[in-house]
């Protein structure tokens, strides 16, 4: 008998390093290798994938965590009360496409309040990820600098994504705010500096501690930042999160499989369809659904759109808080142009909600060719008129080059993806290096920065949007014809033609609209190359018509914690420039 | 009656005097709000919107209605800030504002004062104009006004250095501080502009950076420090801040006219007398629409970039100026 997962060879070279006793290999239905690895030996492994490896993991995609307490489909899988499951990728691998680029671990944990070291020792980045899993879930990772909550308030009992915890508001008791409550909510915020090892002061000088935020004009968000100051000087800095979050997690547990749709738009809410790509990507591979290639183009091609208007907003916002005020109205305008293509097409602007297990939710309207191209044909003057006019002005470029740079090892050491990492000079998106829906049939180019600076970062975002509309132009000169969603079972709202035919078809239509459709039991992720990074949905099907567990990894997550590291000894408006030069929305980091 | 005016010709001169006095100062200040109406309109205009446009004729009445908004708001202090301070600090920003427009002689039979170092009080009121903001920012013990105030206060202090070197090769060139006579040499020997054309720059960009607007507005730069040293002011206190610094931009563009651009000469001014106005009208609203259009095109420099401009840049460009003029005028003086 053939031992499982052997044909992989990340785990062939992990049976061989560290014995096949180790292990249990599972197998899930989006073919990554998947182990299970014992609580003791997880930083072992780690370190081994990390640096020990040919073609090392070098980044810590996600670590998240499952309540497997009422799972039911789980044979052959270990004993477990929670999973911690992490996530590395190799960009080494992907790029030159040798071996498995995505590895995941799993630790069974068991146990009320389970303990597992921290993984912070190993990759840099597993602070917020481990703070996060800590605060939903409740298991305790020893060793971790600061766990304390992220995503909650300070004083919140309980933690929200265990089983046990009611997910909506009728469960509670009715919420009072009284005066003694709302004191000490706000004495909670209240920050010190001690607890995060910081000092007051020197011998010399008293530091200014700053709260930039939560309410702020350029944090583009509920996103506050305590700034420790030397004169105008950043010291150190602390990002605080969690203002914006709304339990999207939760959520997918209790909605159903179509019903989430929206919820998803709403995640990085200036990437509208965007969201909902990976998320019915992932349900489809739960399903088995193979998308027909009209419903892919047509994705692409609206998912290309949201890509620009969300470009165009970090382009008109950004020069903003470079104090310049103008181009944030003609990104505005142009942004309006897109929105009318997208309002003619979806029905809605910014949170269409418009794609559908198995394809999208109607096909293109009559004259769609019309908008499309006057769209591509009005934008790409224009952008040249931006970088003329704006980006390549030289108090533009005095203030953004060299200005909270970072390199590759940096990026991938703090989970940076998209525009972030590709202004290092690696050529990493997924639509070239991991080609989905259909994007390997597409003419166009990545483009890359070469000094990891503020100004790269806009060029190269400035740049893709010319990329963006010459994929739109091939989508407009090549669109399949053919049906708009698959004839699937699993196809949501499934196709109705022969509903009124026979009893069969009118009974699956009934059932999966009032019930909505029940997905086969199984996990899987998908990830995809959206507007400000890598996002994915890593699903969790238990056979239900609600997910197991859903879990959204966000670049903006990743990218906000990387802000320390990079600002320390820069500038106050420094600072700025680059907060919106990451290009991040806090419903995305919060979700 | 008549015969009481008769016997005392000096009470009515001074009372005239002091009539037209409030009457420069009144249309300065009309002027000042109506350009806020200027600059949103001519932003809409440079930006693909309209700008307001709903309050009377082309929107005309929206200063107005503003006025009307913010003299009904509530008079708030905020309870930790320094009260007399607090109070002070926008009524010395408008004050010194509508002082040194004072200065100004705005046609040859008008204007409030006639100080014959007019120019050297204009130089030493644009220094006290720090206080206003400083005080602003300190008094309001919020951690950006106190941001605010100390970057204005740097900026500002840098800046008038080189704004009053700047100025000195008119002076040589005119032999006299008067504001009035350096108009009339002017009118007799062409504009400064041309001689002075060094002197000009330096001078403007000390002016924009001393009543900081775009691009040297860090002192309330926005998306820094909210609204720097005005953060925590509100009601008709920060309504006073606000229009002083049109008050300020108008200011500016008529000091520029006056020195640079030979006041109110122009065409046809010698033969009829009534165009000295218009003439001097229409140069500064060339001034004030420049202003805006810069506040329309460009960033904002970081906070030591301009310093450094400034120091490094502008002050030994005005240095550089000064020892030219001085040599042309020496130069020219054993000639003849």
């Amino acid at each position: 008998m053939t031992v499982p997962g052997l044909d992989n060879e990340v785990v062939r070279d992990l049976y061989a390093r560290f014995g096949e006793a180790t292990f249990v290999y599972q197998a899930t239905r989006d073919g990554m290798p998947t182990l299970w690895v014992g609580a003791e030996r997880i930083l072992e492994v780690l370190r081994y994938l990390k640096g020990g490896i040919s073609k090392p993991y070098k980044m810590l995609y996600d670590l998240t965590a499952v309540d497997e307490r009422l799972r039911k489909h789980r044979q052959g899988l270990p004993d477990a009360d929670f999973t911690v499951v992490y996530q590395l990728l190799s960009v080494d691998r992907d790029m030159s496409r040798a071996g498995t680029p995505d590895i995941r671990l799993k630790v069974a944990l068991k146990g009320e309040f389970p303990h597992l070291p921290t993984a912070t020792t190993v990759y840099a980045n597993a602070d917020w990820y481990e703070r996060e899993v800590w605060d939903l879930f409740g298991i305790v990772f020893d060793g971790h600098p600061h766990l304390r909550r992220i995503l909650l308030p300070p004083r919140w009992v309980g933690h929200p994504l265990r089983k046990e915890h009611p997910a909506r508001a009728t469960e509670f008791d009715p919420f009072v705010l009284d005066q003694m409550r709302q004191d000490l909510d706000q004495e909670a915020l209240l920050f010190k500096p001690e607890d995060w090892g910081m000092k007051k002061g020197t011998e010399d000088e008293d530091y200014m501690f700053l709260n930039f935020g939560p309410n702020h004009p350029a944090a583009h968000g509920a996103f506050r930042i305590v700034l420790q100051l030397d004169g105008e000087e950043i010291v150190d800095c602390v990002p605080d999160i969690g203002y914006h979050h709304r339990g999207a997690e939760k959520m997918g547990e209790r909605q159903s499989w179509h019903s989430y749709i929206p919820y998803t738009d709403r995640i990085d809410y200036l990437g509208g369809v965007m969201n909902n790509l990976p998320y019915v990507m992932t349900v489809e591979k739960l399903a088995g659904i193979t998308v027909p290639p009209r419903a892919q183009t047509i994705r692409i091609m609206m998912s290309e759109f949201f890509r620009i208007t969300s470009h165009l907003l970090f382009y008109g916002t950004y020069l903003q808080d470079l104090g310049a005020m103008s181009p944030v109205f003609y990104a505005f305008v142009d942004r309006q142009k897109a929105y009318d293509v997208i309002e003619a097409v979806t029905g809605f602007r910014m949170h269409p909600a418009w794609y559908r297990i198995g394809g999208v939710a109607h096909d293109l309207p009559q004259g769609w060719e019309r908008l499309v191209k006057e769209f591509v044909e009005h934008l790409p003057p224009r952008l040249d008129e931006y970088q003329k006019a704006a980006a390549e002005n030289s108090m533009v470029v005095s203030r953004l080059r060299g200005v909270a740079a970072y390199d590759t090892a940096q990026a991938l050491e703090w989970g940076t993806t998209g525009g972030g990492l590709r202004a290092t000079g690696v050529a990493y998106d997924l639509r070239k290096a991991r080609p989905y829906m259909g994007y390997e049939n597409f003419d166009f180019e990545i483009p890359v920065g070469h000094k990891g600076d503020g100004y790269d970062r806009l060029m190269l975002r400035i740049e893709e949007m010319r990329q963006s509309v010459r994929i739109i132009k091939q989508c407009l000169e090549n669109m399949p014809s053919g049906p708009y969603k698959a004839d699937h079972p699993l196809s949501t709202p499934p196709p109705k033609d022969r509903t009124l035919k026979d009893i069969e078809t009118l009974i699956t239509h009934f059932l999966q609209v009032s019930w909505g459709p029940v997905i086969p039991a199984g996990e899987a992720t998908t990830m995809v190359e959206a507007t400000k990074g890598i996002n994915s949905y890593y699903l969790t099907s238990d056979g239900s018509t609600m997910s197991y567990r859903t879990r959204i990894r966000t670049p903006s997550f990743a990218h906000l914690q990387q802000i320390p590291s990079v600002i320390q000894g820069q500038m106050v408006a420094d600072l700025i420039a680059y907060i919106a030069s990451i290009d991040f929305v806090m419903a995305d980091v919060d979700r | 009656m008549l015969d009481w005016f008769n016997a005392h010709p000096h009470l009515v001169d001074s009372l005239i005097e002091s009539v037209k006095a409030i009457v420069v100062l009144l249309v300065t200040v009309v002027v000042a709000a109506w350009m806020i109406w200027l600059e949103r309109r001519l932003l809409g205009l440079w930006q693909d919107r309209y700008g307001p446009n709903r309050v009377g004729p082309f929107g005309l009445g929206q200063v107005i209605a503003d006025m009307i908004k913010i003299f009904f708001k509530e008079d708030w202090i905020p309870p930790f800030v320094d009260k007399l301070t607090f109070i002070v600090a926008p009524a010395i920003a408008m004050g010194l504002m509508l002082l040194m427009f004072a200065l100004v002689p705005v046609t040859p039979t008008w204007g409030v004062a006639h100080i014959n170092v007019g120019l050297l009080v204009f130089l030493a009121l644009a220094g006290l104009e720090v206080y206003a903001v400083m005080l602003g920012g300190w008094a309001s013990n919020s951690k950006y006004s106190l941001l605010g105030g100390l970057r204005v206060t740097a900026q500002t202090v840098s800046y008038e250095v080189f704004m009053g070197i700047s100025l000195m090769g008119i002076v040589m060139l005119a032999g006299s501080f008067d504001l009035r006579h350096i108009v009339e040499y002017q009118a007799a020997n062409g504009w400064n502009i041309i001689p002075q054309f060094f002197g000009f720059c330096a001078f403007v960009t000390a002016a924009i950076a001393v009543v900081h607007r775009t691009p040297f507005d860090l002192p309330e730069a926005e998306s820094e420090l909210a609204a720097g040293f005005h953060t925590e002011y509100s009601g008709m206190k920060f309504g006073m801040f606000f229009v002083g610094e049109y008050v300020g931009i108008v200011l500016v563009s008529a000091i520029t006219t006056v020195l640079f651009f030979g006041g109110w000469s122009g065409p046809g001014v010698e033969s009829h007398a009534w165009l000295a106005f218009p003439w001097f009208a229409f140069k500064c609203l060339c001034f004030m629409s420049g202003f805006i259009l810069l506040r329309a095109s460009l960033p904002r420099p970081r906070y030591d970039q301009m310093m450094a401009a400034g120091w490094k840049v502008c002050l030994p460009l005005s240095l550089i100026n000064l020892l030219g003029t001085a040599a042309v005028v020496v130069a020219g003086a054993h000639g003849a």
